[in-house]
């Protein structure tokens, strides 16, 4: 362990977080992919309903996307704003 | 590498950011608009009398259709909201910070909207309803029930600022890549850098901010008209 400073041993398991915090996106394409999945079953089903189907889909990808977000925000900040250097 | 929005000056010990400076000029604009639009009113609209006629009418139809005749009071706020945060969003075309790039801008929103939303359910409810509601359908769920709900604004806040800050990040890691690769081939201009990123630059900067604004005012909405619904 010389020549390694502390600061750069954090920085460099910040990095290693932030991509493992990045792994919570693949549940969230999952997600998105079953919300969209739905709706174009149910416009085939009923296609005059497109309207609110869409609506409602914007509304329930927005919510899924939130976990998503969560985890670009916990990265970026181990990235460029960490709390811990 | 920095992230933040640009610092551009200091006023006391307050920073003055991009974001500030911009959203100054979009409020500034947003009133004279309303201001040149509506000065000289005529019964059968042209030029901008038109064009804010043509946004009013769809921000009001918009309520009608999510909040019912009954939200009609609320198209205002929404209007406000949409007509500030889409234009604001959209200030990557011009190499600029998205507004909405910046949690300074788009945690306040987001506290207004809870401020409203809770305003306005103690408001239909009264306040013995409103606690009744937040402790159903036990009342040992009472502290789960206030940690989901204040949850609200900080997913809102963190969902257009997330949504945007990454619009952000990718298209400087385009720019930057471009840039580097006409330099390898020895071309003094980055001209790569002309017509590559367009269609990026018309999801990130053009369809990224309406669909992320749109999202956040029916977020809005939803979450009022709920608020304001009483149970029999």
């Amino acid at each position: 362990m010389t020549g390694i400073t502390s600061e750069a041993l954090i920085m460099a398991f910040s990095a290693l977080g932030a991509g493992a915090a990045m792994i919570a996106m693949a549940g969230v394409g999952i997600g998105i992919g079953f919300n969209a999945g739905k709706t174009v079953e149910g416009t085939a089903r009923q296609p005059e309903a497109q309207g609110t189907l869409l609506k409602l889909m914007l509304i329930g990808v927005a919510l899924t996307e939130t976990a998503g977000i969560f985890a670009l925000i916990i990265s970026i900040m181990l990235l460029f704003a960490n709390p811990f250097v | 590498m920095e992230l933040g929005p640009k610092i551009l000056g200091h006023l006391g010990p307050i920073p003055i950011t991009e974001t500030v400076v911009w959203g100054w000029i979009f409020s500034v604009l947003i009133l004279a608009f309303a201001f040149l639009s509506t000065r000289k009113m005529q019964r059968i609209p042209k030029g901008l009398q038109g064009v804010a006629e043509w946004i009013v009418e769809f921000v009001y139809n918009m309520v009608r259709d999510v909040m019912g005749e009954a939200g009609e009071r609320f198209a205002p706020y929404m209007g406000t909201l949409l007509i500030f945060l889409i234009p604001g969003s959209m200030l990557g075309l011009l190499d600029c910070r998205p507004l909405a790039a910046d949690l300074n801008c788009t945690a306040p929103l987001a506290i207004v909207s809870f401020v409203m939303i809770h305003y306005n359910a103690v408001k239909a409810k009264t306040a013995k309803g409103y606690i009744k509601e937040l402790s159903s359908p036990f009342a040992f769920m009472l502290p789960m029930n206030i940690i989901s709900d204040s949850m609200f604004p900080v997913t809102l806040a963190m969902r257009l600022f997330g949504n945007l800050l990454a619009g952000v990040i990718v298209m400087t890691l385009i720019y930057h890549g471009l840039e580097h690769l006409s330099t390898m081939i020895g071309s003094p201009l980055p001209f790569f850098q002309l017509i590559i990123p367009l269609p990026l630059n018309a999801f990130f900067d053009m369809f990224e901010p309406v669909l992320q604004g749109y999202i956040f005012v029916m977020l809005t909405m939803v979450f009022t008209s709920n608020a304001r619904q009483v149970e029999e």
